[in-house]
């Protein structure tokens, strides 16, 4: 059971993770992209933390989704609305009582959130590429929770780098998006290994 | 208010945004309602959902709004912006598959003979790249 403390520090920890790697998204994405994903998502989480008392609040669902409604409104650029509709989904599809089986389920439909506001799916080197194999070890009642979901998606970020981008400013590059990791899978991994952090009791 | 489509350009821009409404603006005088937005939040390159919505409103015609967009995130924050407009409006505003400048430039000519928002778009993505 999520309890508002736990809340608190799930969405402060996320938050701030993803805000000491600004220059690591940075850096990935300029190789690939125009470079801002870093400072686009470092403002819309830095929006996030503005309101960390509002969300630490709200019932989990709602928190959801007004954390997505910030990251809309404040990230400026595509992973704005990719990561917003994430967490907006999540919130919306969240069942009351959440055991595994319905975070499982949630999660799948904040999966498909992206892909359709993304237009993509698994394969073109996108955030995508990690948050379906997260969704996998969710689904799997017998694999070990939270351990392998990070480790998992670390793997998936870096099984990014030899993949031609087929979406996104990266993929105007064509053959040359080849060996570089896509910054939105590398965000997406970042926001997994926090969660399970908090919930390992080590962040 | 005009009974013309209206075109609203979304570029990560703001000097881009600005460039091509003042060309539209020459070829259809005050005959369309025009509005531009670029820049993220805060500033610098990007787009900015609450601006897009601000600009639809004040380019909104019951005929509709056609966006014109440059890159990826303005695509994805105008799609953004139409969902969270209310439901009357949210089928009446398309975002038009055409490169920016000549996208707005021949949906605006389009828009100023009256034509429906359909027509409008058609026209400016007879532009898109193959």
């Amino acid at each position: 059971m999520i309890d508002p403390d736990l809340q608190r520090r799930l969405i402060k920890t996320v938050a701030e993770r993803v805000i000491l790697h600004t220059d690591e998204l940075v850096a990935l994405d300029r190789a690939i992209g125009d470079g801002d994903h870093g400072l686009n998502m470092k403002r819309g989480f830095e929006a996030v933390l503005a309101d960390l008392d509002k969300f630490s609040a709200m019932p989990l669902d709602e928190s959801l989704k007004g954390v997505g409604m910030a990251l809309v409104m404040k990230v400026g650029g595509a992973s704005g609305p990719l990561y917003g509709s994430l967490f907006m989904a999540l919130g919306k599809s969240l069942p009351a009582q959440a055991d595994r089986a319905g975070l499982a389920q949630a999660f799948a439909a904040a999966v498909d959130a992206v892909k359709a506001r993304g237009k993509s799916d698994v394969g073109q080197k996108t955030m995508i590429d990690v948050l379906v194999p997260v969704l996998s070890i969710l689904k799997d009642a017998k694999s070990d929770l939270p351990a392998r979901l990070c480790a998992a998606a670390q793997e998936a970020a870096t099984a990014t780098i030899p993949v031609r981008a087929q979406r996104g400013r990266a993929s105007f590059l064509g053959e040359r998006s080849i060996g570089h990791m896509d910054p939105g899978a590398c965000s997406a991994a970042l926001m997994v290994c926090a969660v399970v952090d908090v919930m390992e009791g080590k962040a | 208010m005009s009974a013309n489509v209206g075109i609203v350009i979304v570029s990560h821009s703001p000097d881009v945004a600005r460039g091509a409404a003042d060309m539209v603006r020459q070829m259809v005088g005050d005959d369309v309602p025009l509005a531009w937005c670029g820049g993220a939040p805060g500033g610098g390159l990007g787009t900015n959902v609450e601006e897009i919505i601000a600009a639809i409103n004040r380019a909104w015609s019951e005929a509709g709004v056609a966006i014109l967009v440059d890159l990826g995130g303005a695509e994805t924050n105008s799609e953004m912006a139409i969902e969270m407009l209310p439901d009357g409006q949210q089928s009446r505003v398309v975002v038009c598959n055409a490169p920016i400048v000549e996208g707005a430039v021949m949906a605006g000519t389009e828009a100023s003979a009256g034509s429906s928002l359909e027509e409008v778009r058609r026209t400016a993505e007879e532009l898109k790249p193959a």
